[in-house]
């Protein structure tokens, strides 16, 4: 009886393995879900934004099943790599630092200017204090410009701060700061001259999953020759942004 | 939700609350209090039979076993939670993962860490890779339910072993002379008394396990205080139908009622456990009692 039931349970679960083998892999996407325009939640509750949008496409054009994932901003590499999901896409800037953990696609969005936004025009941004988002390129900026840096967990905090007047300036990327500034009816305003960082945005996703990252790679590279990568970009950060030639 | 409310930024402040505070997020935003309540009342109990459990074997005559359980006290004790929560847990999944990749795949060929990377073959995946959201869901969260219990079951274990030696000595050497065994002694003189004493000690770390879910966002669960800062945070018109500045405070504020509600339940229940629980008993509660009684 005992040697039956055993059997039966190893049948059905090479059964399972099988099944699971023919439907093909779920592609879970990571993300923070706290940085508009490139990802947020909307009111519906769901991942939304730039990022959305061009994952859904590159997975429909990769014929892939995706999944979208939250996770914190501190722990979002960590658990790429522990498998709890198979890429990121959260306006990962391309870094050295982060290649030697993490293997990246070409850039889907280009090198991007990151900038200071501060509440009064005379804010001291190369000797006062700075806020950044832990573990950005930014933060590291701050941290070798001799500014003193204060770090938050999420972007939102970053400019929160400068509101109360906790930090002299925020600095972050542009994008994310354009909106801001717009509603804040003149309350914050960008200040210095814009800097670029980085090697633009990739997605992220495991060394050993170099299969998957060419499937992503040629998907990016048919959606910028065929101008639609620029659409989509145009679509969420403005006619002026720049695009792919 | 409701039907007019298709152009939030027309309506007056009451209607554009009343759809404000239904919409998709703010659903979630409530189904998180669900789920730290839920968290909370399977928490309890299991981390109490841990603690349970880790109070007997530190107890036990039997050496090596009273080393595993004043081990896991000393151990978890001493472990900030924080680094517990985020080493555990992946270590935990990664280990579950391992198992199964062990049992599953015999025919894989590659290493299982490469780099910084765990790989393991797709059937071993917890759950499968394939799985509804839900799932992955519902996995996270019973992950940190075992964690909580692991790290306050290892407290609970401590109160209970002071609970049972304050047991009076006397009551036990009367057991022992009506001829019980070590067993009998323990589970119907000892046990029914002890409890007594453990409860302002559980009791207090009832109300700090309370206040630790919002570690549950490091484990990758939505709780209540992601949600709030999340839902307070500005919102700008490009990418809302109901922009507002930061409203981090009123959120903090409707969870700090919360937490003072449920601090102020919490009291009133565990004080009355207490008055159940000092019937009887040869303590000043007790004695009291007995007398206002009689």
């Amino acid at each position: 009886m005992k040697k039956i039931l055993l059997a039966t349970a190893a049948l059905s679960l090479t059964a399972g393995m099988a099944m699971a083998e023919a439907h093909g892999k779920t592609i879970r996407m990571g993300t923070e879900g706290a940085y508009p325009p490139y990802n947020f939640i909307n009111d519906a509750g769901e991942v939304d934004g730039f990022e959305r949008e061009l994952g859904d496409e590159l997975c429909k054009r990769a014929e892939l099943t995706c999944e979208w994932v939250k996770n914190d901003w501190d722990s979002i590499i960590p658990n790429l790599v522990s498998g709890n999901y198979d890429n990121i896409m959260a306006g990962m800037s391309i870094t050295d630092e982060r290649r030697e953990v993490v293997a990246f696609t070409q850039n889907y969005y280009p090198p991007t200017a990151s900038a200071y936004v501060a509440a009064s025009e005379g804010a001291d941004i190369e000797g006062g204090v700075v806020s950044g988002q832990t573990a950005t390129i930014q933060a590291a900026h701050v941290a070798e410009s001799g500014a003193t840096l204060i770090e938050f967990a999420t972007p939102e905090e970053t400019v929160a701060a400068v509101r109360n007047g906790e930090a002299d300036a925020v600095f972050a990327d542009k994008d994310y700061l354009v909106p801001i500034v717009e509603e804040s009816g003149g309350e914050l305003m960008f200040v210095g001259d814009d800097v670029p960082l980085g090697d633009g945005i990739g997605m992220a996703l495991r060394q050993s999953d170099g299969e998957l990252r060419d499937t992503f790679d040629a998907v990016i590279t048919e959606m910028k020759e065929d101008g639609s990568l620029n659409e989509m970009l145009k679509k969420w950060f403005g006619e002026d942004t720049t695009t792919y030639e | 939700m409701f039907s007019f409310c298709t152009d939030p930024s027309i309506l007056d402040d009451w209607f554009w609350f009343s759809c404000y505070l239904t919409t998709g997020v703010h659903m979630s935003f409530y189904m998180s209090f669900l789920k730290v309540l839920l968290l909370l009342a399977v928490t309890a109990p299991v981390a109490l039979a841990f603690g349970f459990g880790g109070a007997m074997m530190a107890r036990a005559r039997f050496a090596p076993l009273s080393w595993v359980g004043k081990g896991y006290i000393a151990l978890v004790r001493g472990v900030p939670d924080i680094a517990f929560f985020l080493f555990f847990v992946i270590a935990l999944d990664q280990g579950i993962e391992y198992l199964r990749h062990k049992a599953l795949c015999s025919d894989w060929d590659m290493p299982i860490r490469q780099g910084s990377d765990f790989v393991v073959c797709q059937a071993a995946k917890m759950p499968l890779g394939n799985a509804a959201q839900w799932v992955h869901e519902t996995y996270g969260f019973g992950l940190a339910v075992f964690t909580f219990a692991i790290v306050f079951g290892a407290f609970a274990a401590n109160v209970l072993f002071g609970a049972m030696r304050a047991v009076p000595r006397p009551q036990l050497e009367t057991a022992e002379a009506y001829g019980m065994n070590h067993r009998q002694t323990f589970w119907r003189v000892l046990v029914p008394q002890m409890w007594v004493y453990a409860l302002p000690g559980l009791s207090n770390l009832w109300m700090v396990l309370i206040k630790a879910t919002p570690l549950l966002f490091l484990l990758g669960v939505e709780d209540i205080v992601y949600w709030a800062r999340e839902l307070g945070g500005t919102k700008t018109p490009r990418f809302t139908d109901y922009p507002h500045p930061d409203w981090r405070m009123w959120y903090f504020l409707a969870l700090l009622v919360f937490y003072l509600l449920f601090t102020r339940v919490s009291e009133i229940a565990l004080d009355r456990l207490m008055k159940r629980l000092t019937r009887g008993q040869a303590t000043t509660g007790g004695e009291a009692q007995r007398r206002a009684g009689a």
